[in-house]
Protein backbone atom coordinates (compact mmCIF):
# COMPACT_ATOMS: atom_id res chain seq x y z
CA UNK A 1 0.00 0.00 0.00
CA UNK A 2 1.15 3.38 -0.84
CA UNK A 3 0.28 5.85 1.28
CA UNK A 4 1.41 8.98 4.41
CA UNK A 5 2.91 5.98 5.98
CA UNK A 6 5.40 5.23 3.13
CA UNK A 7 8.15 7.04 3.74
CA UNK A 8 10.89 5.74 2.27
CA UNK A 9 12.68 8.34 0.28
CA UNK A 10 10.38 10.91 0.59
CA UNK A 11 12.20 14.36 0.75
CA UNK A 12 12.14 17.62 2.71
CA UNK A 13 11.22 15.97 6.17
CA UNK A 14 14.48 18.31 7.76
CA UNK A 15 16.52 16.80 10.40
CA UNK A 16 16.58 13.34 12.33
CA UNK A 17 17.42 15.16 16.35
CA UNK A 18 17.72 11.94 17.95
CA UNK A 19 16.86 12.98 21.66
CA UNK A 20 19.71 12.41 24.38
CA UNK A 21 18.74 10.24 27.20
CA UNK A 22 14.95 10.33 25.74
CA UNK A 23 12.61 8.43 28.23
CA UNK A 24 10.47 5.55 27.21
CA UNK A 25 7.62 7.75 27.58
CA UNK A 26 6.84 11.05 27.34
CA UNK A 27 3.47 11.73 28.57
CA UNK A 28 1.07 9.48 30.57
CA UNK A 29 -1.12 9.18 28.05
CA UNK A 30 0.94 7.32 25.78
CA UNK A 31 1.67 4.63 28.45
CA UNK A 32 -1.97 4.14 28.71
CA UNK A 33 -2.48 4.44 24.89
CA UNK A 34 0.25 1.54 24.54
CA UNK A 35 -0.67 -0.53 27.14
CA UNK A 36 -4.63 -0.07 25.78
CA UNK A 37 -3.23 -0.54 22.28
CA UNK A 38 -1.82 -4.42 23.57
CA UNK A 39 -4.53 -5.45 25.97
CA UNK A 40 -6.89 -4.85 23.80
CA UNK A 41 -5.06 -6.72 21.00
CA UNK A 42 -5.19 -9.78 23.18
CA UNK A 43 -9.05 -10.19 22.79
CA UNK A 44 -8.26 -11.38 19.41
CA UNK A 45 -10.65 -9.40 17.55
CA UNK A 46 -8.19 -8.24 14.93
CA UNK A 47 -4.59 -9.18 13.93
CA UNK A 48 -1.25 -7.21 14.09
CA UNK A 49 -1.75 -6.83 10.17
CA UNK A 50 -5.35 -4.88 10.71
CA UNK A 51 -3.87 -2.77 13.62
CA UNK A 52 -0.95 -1.51 11.24
CA UNK A 53 -3.66 -0.88 7.88
CA UNK A 54 -5.74 0.86 10.89
CA UNK A 55 -3.36 3.51 11.50
CA UNK A 56 -2.27 3.70 7.65
CA UNK A 57 -5.31 4.10 6.89
CA UNK A 58 -5.20 7.80 8.24
CA UNK A 59 -5.34 11.24 5.43
CA UNK A 60 -1.71 11.52 4.60
CA UNK A 61 -1.98 15.57 5.77
CA UNK A 62 -3.34 14.21 9.41
CA UNK A 63 -0.78 11.11 9.38
CA UNK A 64 2.33 13.39 9.13
CA UNK A 65 1.21 15.88 11.40
CA UNK A 66 0.53 13.46 14.36
CA UNK A 67 2.85 12.28 16.54
CA UNK A 68 3.23 8.13 16.80
CA UNK A 69 1.09 7.18 19.93
CA UNK A 70 -1.68 9.39 18.50
CA UNK A 71 -0.96 7.17 15.33
CA UNK A 72 -1.59 4.38 17.50
CA UNK A 73 -5.10 6.08 19.14
CA UNK A 74 -6.48 6.69 15.87
CA UNK A 75 -6.38 2.98 14.81
CA UNK A 76 -7.10 1.58 17.90
CA UNK A 77 -10.45 3.66 18.02
CA UNK A 78 -10.84 2.83 14.67
CA UNK A 79 -10.67 -0.74 15.36
CA UNK A 80 -12.69 -0.95 17.99
CA UNK A 81 -15.53 0.95 16.71
CA UNK A 82 -15.34 -1.42 13.20
CA UNK A 83 -15.83 -4.31 15.62
CA UNK A 84 -19.01 -2.92 17.23
CA UNK A 85 -16.93 -3.26 20.89
CA UNK A 86 -17.17 0.50 21.54
CA UNK A 87 -19.58 3.25 19.30
CA UNK A 88 -18.38 6.77 18.50
CA UNK A 89 -21.23 8.14 20.66
CA UNK A 90 -19.98 6.23 23.60
CA UNK A 91 -16.69 7.65 23.21
CA UNK A 92 -17.87 11.71 22.67
CA UNK A 93 -20.24 11.12 25.37
CA UNK A 94 -17.16 9.47 27.80
CA UNK A 95 -14.64 12.53 26.92
CA UNK A 96 -17.36 15.05 27.71
CA UNK A 97 -17.89 13.23 30.99
CA UNK A 98 -14.61 13.39 31.98
CA UNK A 99 -13.84 16.93 30.52
CA UNK A 100 -16.60 17.77 32.46
CA UNK A 101 -15.73 15.94 35.56
CA UNK A 102 -11.89 17.59 35.50
CA UNK A 103 -13.36 21.14 35.28
CA UNK A 104 -15.18 21.05 38.81
CA UNK B 1 -3.23 30.00 35.61
CA UNK B 2 -5.89 28.38 37.79
CA UNK B 3 -6.10 24.69 37.79
CA UNK B 4 -9.53 24.85 36.50
CA UNK B 5 -8.64 27.15 33.63
CA UNK B 6 -5.76 23.79 32.83
CA UNK B 7 -8.56 21.29 32.89
CA UNK B 8 -10.95 23.03 30.68
CA UNK B 9 -8.34 22.68 28.08
CA UNK B 10 -7.58 18.78 28.80
CA UNK B 11 -6.28 17.88 24.86
CA UNK B 12 -8.53 15.88 22.87
CA UNK B 13 -6.18 13.03 22.56
CA UNK B 14 -5.65 12.97 26.28
CA UNK B 15 -9.25 12.94 26.89
CA UNK B 16 -9.91 10.27 24.36
CA UNK B 17 -7.21 8.13 25.57
CA UNK B 18 -9.06 8.32 29.37
CA UNK B 19 -12.58 7.68 27.57
CA UNK B 20 -11.26 4.90 25.98
CA UNK B 21 -9.65 2.84 28.82
CA UNK B 22 -12.94 4.11 31.18
CA UNK B 23 -15.16 2.11 28.81
CA UNK B 24 -13.17 -0.58 28.23
CA UNK B 25 -13.09 -0.90 32.03
CA UNK B 26 -16.27 -0.60 32.27
CA UNK B 27 -17.43 -3.55 29.96
CA UNK B 28 -14.73 -5.91 30.98
CA UNK B 29 -12.58 -5.43 28.33
CA UNK B 30 -9.44 -4.49 30.01
CA UNK B 31 -8.13 -4.77 33.64
CA UNK B 32 -6.38 -1.45 34.36
CA UNK B 33 -4.09 -4.00 36.57
CA UNK B 34 -2.89 -5.78 33.17
CA UNK B 35 -2.06 -2.47 31.59
CA UNK B 36 -0.10 -1.39 34.58
CA UNK B 37 1.60 -4.59 34.28
CA UNK B 38 1.81 -4.35 30.74
CA UNK B 39 3.21 -0.24 31.16
CA UNK B 40 6.00 -1.59 33.99
CA UNK B 41 7.42 -4.10 31.66
CA UNK B 42 8.22 -1.74 28.72
CA UNK B 43 9.23 1.07 30.67
CA UNK B 44 11.54 -0.93 33.24
CA UNK B 45 11.95 -4.73 32.26
CA UNK B 46 12.26 -5.01 28.84
CA UNK B 47 14.91 -2.57 26.77
CA UNK B 48 18.52 -2.51 25.38
CA UNK B 49 20.24 -3.70 28.38
CA UNK B 50 19.09 -7.12 26.58
CA UNK B 51 20.80 -6.62 23.23
CA UNK B 52 23.79 -5.60 25.09
CA UNK B 53 24.35 -8.95 26.79
CA UNK B 54 23.63 -10.90 23.45
CA UNK B 55 26.11 -8.91 22.02
CA UNK B 56 28.93 -8.95 24.77
CA UNK B 57 28.45 -12.61 24.71
CA UNK B 58 29.00 -12.65 20.96
CA UNK B 59 31.98 -11.08 21.48
CA UNK B 60 33.42 -13.44 23.96
CA UNK B 61 31.77 -16.18 23.06
CA UNK B 62 32.67 -17.80 19.34
CA UNK B 63 30.54 -20.68 19.15
CA UNK B 64 27.32 -18.76 20.80
CA UNK B 65 28.13 -16.27 17.71
CA UNK B 66 28.09 -18.73 15.29
CA UNK B 67 24.42 -19.90 16.43
CA UNK B 68 23.12 -16.07 17.18
CA UNK B 69 23.96 -15.69 13.28
CA UNK B 70 22.93 -19.22 12.07
CA UNK B 71 19.94 -19.37 14.34
CA UNK B 72 18.66 -16.17 15.85
CA UNK B 73 15.71 -16.86 17.21
CA UNK B 74 16.95 -19.82 19.41
CA UNK B 75 20.34 -18.32 20.34
CA UNK B 76 18.36 -15.00 21.77
CA UNK B 77 15.88 -17.79 23.90
CA UNK B 78 19.28 -19.10 24.97
CA UNK B 79 19.55 -15.93 26.98
CA UNK B 80 15.51 -15.85 27.91
CA UNK B 81 15.11 -12.93 25.29
CA UNK B 82 11.99 -13.96 23.45
CA UNK B 83 8.23 -12.75 22.86
CA UNK B 84 5.94 -10.21 21.22
CA UNK B 85 8.00 -8.29 17.94
CA UNK B 86 10.50 -10.57 18.36
CA UNK B 87 9.35 -13.50 16.73
CA UNK B 88 11.55 -13.62 13.38
CA UNK B 89 15.16 -11.99 14.15
CA UNK B 90 17.86 -11.75 11.57
CA UNK B 91 21.08 -10.90 13.27
CA UNK B 92 23.43 -8.88 10.72
CA UNK B 93 27.38 -8.74 11.61
CA UNK B 94 29.12 -5.81 10.84
CA UNK B 95 32.54 -6.58 9.34
CA UNK B 96 35.60 -3.98 7.96
CA UNK B 97 33.62 -4.23 5.03
CA UNK B 98 30.09 -3.91 5.59
CA UNK B 99 28.01 -1.69 8.09
CA UNK B 100 24.33 -2.50 8.62
CA UNK B 101 21.64 0.08 9.68
CA UNK B 102 17.80 -0.86 10.55
CA UNK B 103 15.14 1.25 9.16
CA UNK B 104 11.24 0.57 9.15
CA UNK B 105 10.33 2.81 6.08
CA UNK B 106 6.31 2.13 7.15
CA UNK B 107 6.45 2.10 10.94
CA UNK B 108 8.16 0.67 13.92
CA UNK B 109 9.12 -2.91 13.07
CA UNK B 110 11.82 -2.92 16.29
CA UNK B 111 13.29 -5.96 18.41
CA UNK B 112 11.32 -5.37 21.37
CA UNK B 113 12.71 -8.55 23.51
CA UNK B 114 16.17 -6.94 22.55
CA UNK B 115 15.89 -3.44 22.58
CA UNK B 116 12.42 -2.96 24.18
CA UNK B 117 10.29 -0.27 22.31
CA UNK B 118 11.88 1.88 19.42
CA UNK B 119 13.13 5.31 20.37
CA UNK B 120 11.04 8.68 18.98
CA UNK B 121 13.63 9.33 16.29
CA UNK B 122 12.93 5.35 14.63
CA UNK B 123 10.00 6.14 14.26
CA UNK B 124 9.70 9.46 13.17
CA UNK B 125 9.37 11.02 9.17
CA UNK B 126 12.44 12.16 8.93
CA UNK B 127 14.56 9.04 9.83
CA UNK B 128 12.34 6.45 7.94
CA UNK B 129 12.16 8.91 4.59
CA UNK B 130 16.18 9.43 4.76
CA UNK B 131 18.03 5.65 6.17
CA UNK B 132 17.01 4.81 2.62
CA UNK B 133 17.92 7.14 0.71
CA UNK B 134 21.17 9.33 2.26
CA UNK B 135 22.54 6.76 5.05
CA UNK B 136 25.95 8.41 5.22
CA UNK B 137 23.87 11.72 5.84
CA UNK B 138 21.79 9.95 8.52
CA UNK B 139 25.14 8.66 10.18
CA UNK B 140 26.59 12.10 10.15
CA UNK B 141 23.73 13.44 12.17
CA UNK B 142 24.00 10.66 14.53
CA UNK B 143 27.73 11.53 14.80
CA UNK B 144 28.98 8.79 12.53
CA UNK B 145 31.59 8.73 9.79
CA UNK B 146 32.58 5.49 7.96
CA UNK B 147 35.02 5.55 5.13
CA UNK B 148 34.12 5.45 2.21
CA UNK B 149 35.64 1.95 1.19
CA UNK B 150 32.96 0.60 3.79
CA UNK B 151 29.15 -0.80 2.24
CA UNK B 152 26.43 0.73 3.96
CA UNK B 153 23.45 -2.24 3.78
CA UNK B 154 20.17 -1.00 5.10
CA UNK B 155 17.60 -2.98 5.85
CA UNK B 156 13.99 -2.65 6.32
CA UNK B 157 12.31 -4.11 8.62
CA UNK B 158 8.36 -5.21 8.49
CA UNK B 159 5.71 -6.86 10.65
CA UNK B 160 7.32 -10.51 10.12
CA UNK B 161 11.23 -9.77 10.24
CA UNK B 162 13.14 -8.08 12.76
CA UNK B 163 17.00 -7.18 12.75
CA UNK B 164 19.75 -6.85 14.66
CA UNK B 165 22.65 -5.43 13.94
CA UNK B 166 26.17 -7.52 15.90
CA UNK B 167 28.46 -4.71 15.89
CA UNK B 168 32.38 -5.33 15.33
CA UNK B 169 33.79 -5.34 19.26
CA UNK B 170 36.33 -2.54 19.66
CA UNK B 171 39.73 -2.72 19.72
CA UNK B 172 41.50 -2.68 23.09
CA UNK B 173 38.83 -4.54 24.75
CA UNK B 174 41.02 -8.29 25.06
CA UNK B 175 40.34 -9.96 28.41
CA UNK B 176 37.27 -7.87 29.13
CA UNK B 177 34.56 -10.08 30.52
CA UNK B 178 31.04 -10.07 29.25
CA UNK B 179 29.76 -7.66 31.73
CA UNK B 180 32.19 -5.42 31.40
CA UNK B 181 31.82 -5.17 27.39
CA UNK B 182 28.26 -5.30 27.47
CA UNK B 183 29.12 -1.59 28.89
CA UNK B 184 30.25 -0.66 25.58
CA UNK B 185 27.50 -1.68 23.47
CA UNK B 186 24.96 1.21 23.03
CA UNK B 187 21.11 1.06 21.77
CA UNK B 188 21.79 2.31 18.39
CA UNK B 189 24.89 0.35 17.68
CA UNK B 190 22.20 -2.45 17.93
CA UNK B 191 20.70 -0.84 14.98
CA UNK B 192 23.33 0.56 13.05
CA UNK B 193 23.19 4.20 13.91
CA UNK B 194 26.00 4.38 16.16
CA UNK B 195 29.12 2.34 17.43
CA UNK B 196 29.88 0.73 20.10
CA UNK B 197 31.96 2.89 22.69
CA UNK B 198 35.09 2.25 23.41
CA UNK B 199 36.81 1.25 27.10
CA UNK B 200 38.70 4.86 26.92
CA UNK B 201 35.04 6.69 26.22
CA UNK B 202 33.77 4.61 29.15
CA UNK B 203 36.88 5.34 31.37
CA UNK B 204 35.42 9.26 30.66
CA UNK B 205 32.00 8.86 31.44
CA UNK B 206 33.02 7.62 34.97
Amino acid sequence: MNGGHDLGGMHGLGPINPEPNEPVFHEEWERRCFALTLACGFLGEWNLDMSRRARERMHPARYLETSYYEHWLIGLQTLLVETGLITEEEIARRMGEIGAEETD
Amino acid sequence: MSDHHEHAHLPDTVLRVKALESLLVEKGLVDPAALDELIDTYEHKVGPRNGARVVARAWSNADYKTRLLQNPSAALAELGFTGRQGEDMVVLENTEKVHHMVVCTLCSCYPWPVLGLPPVWYKSAPYRARAVMDPRGVLKEFGVSLSDEIEIRIWDSTAEVRYLVLPMRPEGTEGMDEESLANLVTRNSMIGTGLPLSPHQIAHQK
